[in-house]
């Protein structure tokens, strides 16, 4: 049931270069910068969203995910949310506001994955970049690279995927679109959502805590994950798999690896979801074609190279 | 522009690397596959190697999978190192290990 928990907000991604890394996010993925901060972060975002960051990323000397943060639709609905938390015995940490500039207190808490969330009701309303709110014309010229659309979601790697669960569904108020099931019937991958989106945020069962799979940006079209295709060789970027096609979400896709190898992914389609729809079970036996949906086959480095 | 050899004890393959080069990128190009491709940047530490004689440049690499005493004794990231000389390395991560590894990873299973 929804607690007010709207949609993800931001992820902090740590880089070993930040030229490098501002680089391939703005010039290759098409984000754009709007603001650096005193301890060198630099934040970004995609042409379609109306915040003005959704995407920091800072210098460190160990590639990786920092946090997500989820945007809440009120304040009251952060308190709430808050208490809910610590009611159920997850510690919370109070992020003050403009610790991230433009944006309001974050409550932050990590889930028993080892992965570290945010919730956030503020964040400075910018709107959709250079393209006005009134008549607002079908997109905006001068976009680079791939013209991501927007930050979509982010896969994590992780155990205790049923305690996360119970955090996200219980407590958050996510929905469990899709699920790998292994013979046993346990939950080996779940794909969480508070939208009509199969994904907001997903995790795969991983002895190590904490890995980071991929952010992923939202494209409109198949020509144009085709077209970013184009733009990764032209680049000579490293390629992870793609251009195809997911079993899970059925979304089409590419993914790749930003220079401190990070992997990012762009993607288009997918199935749509609504709180009465039962979730989509794939077997863990057919796991080949449940991420690439074509080939039917798993691209090893898919389930073992993460930061 | 200079070419180095690069020899692989572990597998007993040659290949050359161009200056500038990474040892990862050169071994890629020839389709070979004696060491493991994982991130080609530096972060996952799958192409980790030891290197055993000669000399190299090293790019940026993640502390975690290539730390400081471990770079000193030559535990490198083929993705991130940049011959001066010919260089004999042998994998850290065994082409096979690191088959073994991802079978483990397959709790998906």
């Amino acid at each position: 049931m929804k607690k007010g928990v709207m949609r993800p907000g931001h992820v902090q991604i740590r880089v070993l270069d930040m030229g490098e890394a501002v680089k391939h996010y703005t010039d290759l993925l098409g984000l754009i910068e709007t603001d650096r901060d005193d301890q060198g972060r630099v934040y970004l975002k995609a042409w379609s969203e109306v915040d003005k960051f959704s995407v920091v990323l800072r210098e460190a000397d160990e590639p990786g995910c920092d946090f997500m943060g989820f945007k809440v639709v009120d304040e009251a609905a952060l308190n709430q949310l808050e208490k809910d938390l610590v009611d159920y015995g997850v510690e919370v940490e109070q992020v003050p506001a403009e610790e991230l500039k433009d944006c309001g207190r974050r409550v932050r808490f990590t889930v028993p994955s080892g992965h570290a969330f945010e919730l956030y009701a503020d964040k400075k309303y910018t709107g959709k970049w250079g393209v006005s709110s009134v008549n607002p014309e079908a997109w905006p010229r001068g976009l680079q690279g791939m013209k991501a659309v927007r930050f979509d979601h982010v896969l994590f790697y992780g155990p205790e995927l049923a305690a996360v669960y119970d955090i996200f569904v219980n407590v958050l108020g996510f929905y469990l679109a899709e699920q790998v099931l292994d013979p046993e019937g346990t939950r080996v991958a779940q794909f969480l959502t508070v939208s009509m989106k199969e994904h907001d945020v997903a995790f795969i069962h991983h002895e190590e805590k904490g890995k980071f799979h991929h952010a992923s940006f939202f494209l409109d079209t198949w020509e144009a994950v085709l077209r970013s295709a184009d733009l990764i060789s032209m680049t000579d970027t490293s390629i992870d798999i793609g251009p195809t096609r997911h079993g899970l979400t059925h979304g089409q896709t590419i993914y790749f690896f930003d220079p401190s190898g990070n992997r990012n992914e762009v993607f288009c389609g997918g199935d749509y979801h609504y709180p009465d729809h039962k979730p989509i079970t794939w077997k863990a036996e057919d796991l080949g074609k449940a991420i690439f949906y074509h080939d039917r086959v798993l691209n090893e480095r898919f389930l073992t190279v993460l930061t | 522009m200079a070419e180095f050899q690069v020899f692989n004890r572990t597998t007993g393959d040659h290949f050359i690397c161009q200056e500038g080069q990474s040892v990862l990128k050169a071994m890629e190009q020839l389709g070979m596959k004696c060491v493991p491709v994982g991130c080609r940047g530096g972060g996952c530490g799958f192409c980790k190697i030891r290197v055993l004689e000669g000399d190299f440049k090293c790019g940026k690499m993640s502390k975690v999978h290539a730390p400081p005493e471990a770079v000193e004794k030559g535990e490198v990231l083929a993705c991130r190192i940049y011959p001066l000389t010919d260089l004999t390395i042998e994998c850290v991560l065994l082409p096979e290990a690191a088959l073994a590894k991802q079978t483990t990873t397959k709790t998906l299973r």
